[in-house]
């Protein structure tokens, strides 16, 4: 592969521009210096910290230790789930919820994917299964939270219409269908639209990663495409587990909605 | 209260035993077949807490059972069935009137009792008038043919002729064996619909007469 490694010395060339960026904040009066240090100081460790436990990972091909990772990568997209949130679910359900969602979601389409379209050898190689799981979360988490987050603020809006269904005889699902569906479209459209925008107005960063190493073009738009199915199926099966999980969850066996049951925003 | 001299002990067709929630002390009392008990009481001290508890729309405790039929036997969509309730405000969950119903031709004689013409059935909920949105309310409660209907204030925000097309439907149901609970500020329409009264205040529910 025609791939150019980067000497220390090219990334102290590179962060000249962020210096001008600072420059820039302290002779425009921006008040920014403080906060990019900050955040520039955060970007260099934490990328170098994750390469050195990728590197360790991929020396050891451990399906103990990729499982722990993956999990405290699902463990923090249920808490970004949570945060998320401008009306929690009460109690344990505000990071169970989302979180059990975000699991199940992306444990099926990973698992069909590694042991199928990829089949690394083993197929848990973390190599393939981290970045994947990676690129497969952070999507899953974007459905997740958008669709409850709308389930919730919408019953809240919606809440005496809902009920003047209840009061005429309907079920939970027929007097929350409207609310139901408009929380399921919005969780999925970032991925729809993602999807018939990529390529034209941005080439995705994986497979501009791909590319960049040296490898075909088509063959990292092939991996570009499996990715995308990958993330759709993530994104529709979390965000259709979340919004009908919240649903039951905000009703009760005698068909009443329990609003209660969601926190009051804080303001 | 349980009285034994209420609204029809013994023959009693809606029965309310130490029927409890948040906002409200427990409360026993009867409603016989065919007969209208009204509520009375300040605003806020626990009307419409009453009507939902009794259509189950919150979470509550004790008895409520219809013709030794108890509430919690059956689901709660052949509950609610049964037993209609008319909010003080309906809500709308589709945009045309007609929408709302499940037969809105069916509906045409009592839409032109109330006043009201029968091809508002397209009409955009959104333009109605509270007074409009309060009979439509009616029939669309009426519509299912309810053994017990809960009314909260439903000709509040009637003119005289409408109220009177209201009350005489609600009367041709009583004599066909609907039990009323009927929440009503006006002193008149209390005492020419029931000769029993529950006064609610401050939580606490007292069966009295007119």
């Amino acid at each position: 592969m025609s791939y150019i490694a980067l000497t220390y010395l090219d990334l102290a060339l590179a962060a000249v521009l962020v210096v001008i960026n600072g420059i820039l904040s302290l002779a425009l009066r921006l008040n920014l210096e403080k906060q990019l240090t900050i955040a520039t100081v955060r970007m260099v460790a934490q990328l170098l910290l994750v390469g050195l436990v990728l590197k360790t990972l991929f020396a050891l091909v451990s399906p103990l230790w990729t499982t722990l990772v993956a999990a405290v990568m699902v463990g923090f997209a249920a808490r970004e789930v949570m945060a998320r949130q401008h009306r929690r679910l009460s109690g344990f359900w505000a990071y169970g919820l989302g979180g059990a969602s975000i699991l199940v979601a992306s444990t099926i389409v990973m698992i069909f994917a590694l042991t199928t379209q990829i089949a690394a050898e083993p197929w848990y190689h973390p190599r393939y299964a981290l970045p994947l799981l990676g690129m497969v979360l952070g999507n899953t988490m974007t459905g997740i939270s958008l669709g409850l987050d709308t389930l919730t603020s919408n019953l809240v809006r919606d809440r005496a219409a809902v009920e003047a269904r209840l009061m005429l005889g309907a079920d939970r699902r027929t007097a929350m269908q409207t609310t139901v569906r408009g929380a399921l479209r919005t969780g999925m459209m970032p991925t729809i639209n993602a999807m018939s925008a990529t390529g034209l107005v941005a080439l995705p960063g994986m497979m501009t990663g791909q590319i960049l190493a040296g490898a075909d073009p088509v063959e990292a738009v092939k991996y570009q495409i499996l990715v995308m199915c990958l993330i759709a199926g993530g994104t529709s099966l979390g965000t259709v587990g979340a919004v009908l999980a919240g649903a039951a969850r905000l009703t009760d066996g005698r068909h009443r909605l329990r609003l209660d049951r969601l926190r009051q925003p804080e303001s | 209260m349980a009285t034994p001299h209420g609204s029809g002990y013994g023959a009693a067709m809606l029965r309310v035993r130490d029927l409890v929630r948040p906002g409200l002390s427990p409360v026993s009392f009867d409603v016989a077949s065919g007969s209208c008990l009204t509520v009375r009481g300040p605003s806020g001290s626990g009307k419409t807490l009453l009507l939902r508890a009794i259509a189950d729309l919150d979470p509550n405790g004790g008895s409520v059972s219809l013709d030794e039929q108890n509430r919690d036997r059956m689901p709660a969509p052949a509950w609610r069935t049964l037993v209609g309730y008319v909010p003080a405000e309906p809500a709308w969950w589709a945009d045309t009137v007609a929408e709302h119903f499940s037969d809105w031709p069916a509906n045409a004689p009592l839409v032109t009792r109330l006043g009201l013409p029968t091809d508002m059935g397209t009409a955009p909920v959104a333009r109605l008038s509270t007074g409009e949105r309060q009979r439509l309310a009616l029939v669309r409660a009426l519509e299912r043919d309810p053994r017990v209907l809960l009314l909260d204030e439903p000709t509040a925000a009637l003119d005289e002729t409408s109220r009177d097309a209201a009350e005489t439907i609600l009367r041709e149901r009583l004599a066909e064996g609907v039990s009323l609970l009927w929440v009503t500020h006006d002193g008149a329409q209390a005492r020419r619909l029931s000769k029993r009264c529950l006064n609610v205040d401050k939580g606490q529910v007292t069966e009295g007469d007119v």
